[in-house]
Formats: structure tokens, C-alpha cells, sequence
């Protein structure tokens, strides 16, 4: 250090202007290369979030011009739509049918192969596979599984002298298929898990075997609270994702059999481009987005459960 | 029971062979277990397959023909003329490449800021990005389409693709979370070079963050292959539909002929079930990153 020259007045204010005109070029540089999600954010995101907002008080067919009609779609969206309710009410319990139950599968697949045992790596894939494949074939399939009479499901239960209901086709077993398909869908939520599991530490275990606890105990005492967060993550995501229930529905069913399975976002699909009321789907679109973010509230004020470790 | 019976069987818990025979139960129970379970997840996949191969005749025989007697490879080139199919391929392959291309792109240079630029105001768009990626689509999906429909982009690839340009959210911060871990010694000594953000960007960062890449470009193919809503609402002529659309053209149009939707079933599906055998674990890493570091 000694050799070099202690900073005079001079120098320091040169450097305060390369460091100034540095920060300023982060400045610029930073703004520019996140431009293109910037844009994107103002067009496609906050522009079409007002003007739907704005719609939503419109009465709007595309071709005709705006009629600016109150509150009106809300309020007949609440006293008078009778469709709505019924979306509204499948679309619960869908989402209380299905989010459960994957929990559970997810979480059970995730301790079994969190064992070491052989062939985990092969049961992993096999169980993410439906889920790289998701989409429109794999609904074909599903489809062509619930036929009554020669779909695989009822060949295989009439095998089992079991009772073979039509599936998609009755009013009382629409929703308990299309929620059985979705059981299928468990891959991310179970690699989540696997990789919370992961990050359980080892000497929990080995403090809680000194104290002579079971496997049960240590599930319970441990492995359940430690992997609480990931469950709350996996739980938040799966609900706002299933109130969003479409492509499955719409191969499946469009709705039917009688409007059983005529989810929410199906019944948002046909107002806006079968019927094209775009004021009346904007309110709609409305409405679920703030039960969406109601619920999901809910969950993060009672998520009194959720052990973060290091908070006291 | 007499204490020496008592006795006796303390004896045995606590022996080896009893430990033993606990953990072959153990394990039998786990293997037939996750056996049963995995002949259900894959039942939708041999069921499709058995389909996809069978005579039309015997696709609605009883009682079922669990293996195709004979293998009729014919199913496949018949489903592909009911419709343009090639067509419907063409189309696919157009929109997920310039998808892909767009959003490695757009969200590269995103996260690239977002991690390694001291901007002002960072930190709450960065907090602005993880909101947005919690947003449901649909209170921007209305507008979007009737901004769409005013530019006569409906029926076009455009309202598919041009978004794709301007980055995606999920994957900004899956590649950003990667560009947090490359050390800033490289990245250092470039600067001192005199090269510019945009040099490191592209010189340093994109070559070392090959798995992150890889990643994104995996959930992007199988995203815009799989694509459904959006070439529903925005797609209708013939000639423009992508494969997603073509396989419910041709269940609206042949509700009853199953050996050929499944036989377009298993030519959809294989390109993803390739990928996935080929880059498992990068599959892994991406949705890891999204559960744990969320």
C-alpha cells in the first residue's frame, strides 16, 4: 500500500465521476435489458388488467360500439345468473374434490421414493410422466378410458363384477371422473416434495432415534413440520391452478352432461367467444380473480401451521 | 402367557433375523405398492398404444384385447389424411420454435439485469416479476384479445408468438436464480477489459449457464406444443390450426373412430416423452427451483 499515491482532491472527484457516471450507466444499461419484460408487463399485463376493469362495466360485442352500463354485469352476475352459480359451485368442488387428494397421493409418492431403495429413479418417472404430457391428448385418452361400454375402466370393473357407471355421461359421476384424471397430474408437486424432503437435516433424525421415537413419531414430530412450507406452496399453487380448470373439461365434456361439469373458466369461455359479451366475461374474470386471491388469503392467514425454521 | 413365553418372544423381536424379516416386509410392501400404483399411471399410455395398433374392428371388441392382433401400423397414416395433419404439424413446429427463441431471449437478458445490474428499483420489480407469476390469466385475457382482433391478428401465429418475446416471468426468475450462482470473478475482469453489459451477457453468462438454458427451452417446448387455449381462442381456418386443435377437429368430426385419435395421440405425445427420458433431470432442477427457492 505504502507506494501508492493517497488520493488527492483532484482524483477523488474524478472518481466520484467515474462512480457516478458508472451508476448512472447501470442505471441505463439495467432499464434497457429488462425493457423487454418491462414493455411486456405495461401491454400485456397491467394495460389489459385496467381495461378489464374498465370493461367490466361495458356492455361490449367487438363489433358494436361500448355501452357503458354501471355496475349492471355484476349485478346480474350475483342475482340473476343462474349459470354462474353453477360454474361457481362445480368449480368448488373441483378444486375441493381434487387439490386433497393430490396432496396426499403427491406427498405419499414423495416419502416412498424418498426411501433408498432401488428403482426409485424408475418409479419418479413413471409417475412425472403424465404430467410432461399433459394437454389435449392425454384428455383424448382419458376420454376414450371412460367410454361406458368399451372404454378400459368399465372392462376392467366388469372383470371385477363391479358396478360400471357411465362416467363422463351421468350427472353424479361427470365430476368424479374429470377429478380422478386430474389425480394423474401429481409430477412437480411430488418433486417438490422429494426435494423438501431432501433438505430435511439428517441429525433431527438421529437426535429423535436417541430419544427412542418410531417412524410414525418422526413423521409426525419432523418430517410433517419441516416440510410444512413446501406443503403450504404446493397447497397455494394446486388451488389457484385448479379454479382454473379448462382443457381437461373442454375435451372432455364442454361442460356436460348437463352443465355437471361446466367449470368456472368454461363458462368464461363460452360467454366471451361463443357468445362474445366481452364486458359481461371481463366482470366474469373479475369475480374469479377475487375469490382466487380471497382464498388464497384465507390460506396465508390461517397458515398458523406452517413451521419456518428460525422464526420464533 | 407363561414369562419364558414372554421371554422367548422379546427374544425374537430383538433378534436379527426378526429385524430382517421386518425389512423384506418393509420392502415388499414398498415394491408391490408403488408397482400397483405405477400399472395405473401408465394404463392412459398402453391404452393408447393397444389402440393406436388395432384393426377398427377389433378396437370395440369384447372382451377386450389388451395386445393388438394384428399390429396395424395403418391407423397412423389414415389419421394423418383425415385432416391436414402436416399442415397442423407445420404449423406447431413454426409457433413453438419462435416461442422458444423469443422467450430464451427476452427472459436471458431480463434476469441477466435483474441478477447482475445494480439498477434503481431493482428489488421491487423484481418483487413485481413474483407477483405477476401468482396473476390468473384471465383478467388480461379479454383485452389482449381484443387488442388482438383490432390489429387483425386473429388467425394469425402473431397473438401466439409475440407475446413469447416479451419474457416470461417463471422463467426469468428460474434463470436469474442460476446467473446469482456464476462467479462475478469472470464477469469482473471483462469490465476491466472495457466490454459491455451486453458482451457479458452474451460472452460470459449464456455459454456458463447452459443447464438453466436447457431447462427453459425443455418447459417452453412442452408448453407451446401442448398449447390449447390460446390456439383455441385465437387460431379458427383450417390451414392455421396447430395439433392440439387438429386432434379435437377430428374428435368433433370421427367421435367414434378411436384408433385414429389415438393413434394422432401417441405422434403428439412421443416428441415430449422423448425429451423428458432425454433431460430428466433437468425437468428435476427446474421444478425443484420453483418449490424450494420460491
Amino acid at each position: 500500500m505504502g507506494a501508492t499515491s493517497l488520493p488527492t482532491v483532484a482524483s477523488s472527484r474524478t472518481w466520484f465521476r467515474i462512480k457516478s457516471s458508472e451508476s448512472l450507466q447501470a442505471n441505463i444499461d439495467g432499464y434497457l435489458f429488462i425493457s423487454p419484460w418491462l414493455i411486456g408487463l405495461v401491454l400485456f399485463t397491467i394495460g389489459p388488467m385496467i381495461a378489464s376493469f374498465v370493461l367490466s362495466f361495458a356492455q361490449y360485442e367487438i363489433l358494436s360500439p361500448i355501452v357503458w352500463v354501471g355496475a349492471q354485469n355484476y349485478r346480474e352476475i350475483f342475482t340473476s345468473d343462474a349459470l354462474f352459480w353453477v360454474a361457481l359451485k362445480n368449480t368448488v368442488y373441483y378444486v375441493v374434490g381434487s387439490v386433497p387428494l393430490r396432496i396426499i397421493i403427491a406427498l405419499t409418492l414423495a416419502l416412498a421414493l424418498n426411501q433408498k431403495f432401488r428403482g426409485t429413479r424408475l418409479f419418479r418417472t413413471i409417475f412425472y410422466l403424465p404430467s410432461v404430457t399433459s394437454g389435449v391428448a392425454v384428455a383424448t385418452v382419458w376420454l376414450w378410458m371412460f367410454e361406458p361400454t368399451y372404454g378400459v375402466i368399465n372392462n376392467i370393473l366388469r372383470l371385477l363384477h363391479l358396478p360400471t357407471p357411465p362416467w363422463l355421461g351421468s350427472l353424479d359421476w361427470a365430476m368424479p371422473s374429470v377429478i380422478v384424471m386430474s389425480l394423474i397430474y401429481i409430477g412437480p408437486m411430488m418433486v417438490i416434495f422429494l426435494a423438501g424432503l431432501q433438505d430435511v437435516p439428517e441429525h433431527l433424525y438421529e437426535a429423535a432415534e436417541i430419544d427412542g421415537a418410531g417412524t410414525w413419531m418422526k413423521f409426525w414430530k419432523i418430517t410433517l413440520p419441516m416440510l410444512s412450507p413446501t406443503l403450504f406452496f404446493n397447497m397455494i399453487m394446486a388451488v389457484i391452478n385448479s379454479f382454473q380448470v379448462f382443457t381437461n373439461i373442454y375435451v372432455m365434456t364442454r361442460g356436460g352432461p348437463a352443465n355437471a361439469t361446466m367449470v368456472y373458466m368454461m363458462y368464461l369461455y363460452d360467454v366471451a367467444f361463443r357468445y362474445v359479451h366481452m364486458g359481461y366475461a371481463c366482470a366474469l374474470a373479475w369475480v374469479l380473480f377475487v375469490i382466487i386471491l380471497a382464498v388464497t388469503l384465507v390460506q396465508y392467514k390461517s397458515s398458523g401451521w406452517v413451521y419456518y425454521e428460525g422464526r420464533v | 402367557m407363561t414369562t419364558a413365553q414372554v421371554s422367548f418372544l422379546l427374544e425374537v423381536r430383538s433378534s436379527k433375523l426378526w429385524h430382517k424379516a421386518t425389512n423384506l416386509l418393509v420392502r415388499l410392501v414398498w415394491y408391490v405398492g408403488l408397482s400397483l400404483l405405477g400399472i395405473v399411471f401408465l394404463l392412459p399410455f398402453f391404452w393408447m398404444l393397444s389402440t393406436a395398433f388395432k384393426e377398427p374392428g377389433q378396437v370395440f371388441a369384447y372382451p377386450i384385447k389388451w395386445i393388438p392382433d394384428p399390429i396395424v401400423w395403418r391407423n397412423f397414416v389414415d389419421a394423418w389424411k383425415v385432416a391436414p395433419f402436416t399442415r397442423f404439424l407445420q404449423n406447431t413446429i413454426i409457433i413453438t420454435a419462435f416461442c422458444m427463441v423469443g422467450e430464451i431471449l427476452s427472459c436471458s437478458l431480463t434476469a441477466f439485469a435483474f441478477a447482475r445490474i445494480p439498477f434503481k428499483g431493482r428489488d421491487i420489480l423484481f418483487i413485481v416479476l413474483l407477483a405477476t407469476m401468482m396473476l390468473p390469466p384471465q383478467v388480461t385475457l379479454i383485452p389482449t384479445f381484443i387488442i388482438f382482433s383490432k390489429l387483425h391478428w386473429v388467425n394469425t401465429f402473431l397473438p401466439l408468438i409475440v407475446p413469447s418475446w416479451f419474457a416470461r416471468p417463471f422463467y426469468v426468475f428460474l434463470l436469474r436464480q442460476f446467473f446469482l450462482t456464476i462467479p462475478t470473478e469472470l464477469e469482473d475482469a471483462a469490465r476491466v477489459d472495457g466490454s459491455t453489459r451486453l458482451r457479458i451477457w452474451w460472452n460470459i453468462f449464456i455459454p456458463l449457464s447452459k443447464p438453466a438454458m436447457a431447462t427453459v427451452l425443455i418447459f417452453s417446448f412442452i408448453a407451446h406444443w401442448n398449447d390449447f387455449f390460446e390456439p383455441l381462442i385465437y387460431l379458427n381456418s383450417q390451414s392455421k390450426k396447430t395439433l392440439t386443435l387438429g386432434l379435437t377437429t377430428l374428435r368433433d368430426a370421427y367421435s367414434t373412430q378411436w384408433h385414429w385419435m389415438m393413434a394422432i395421440a401417441v405422434l403428439m405425445v412421443l416428441p415430449c416423452l422423448a425429451i423428458f427420458f432425454m433431460f430428466q433431470n433437468y425437468f428435476v432442477e427446474g421444478i425443484t427451483m420453483t418449490g424450494t427457492k420460491g
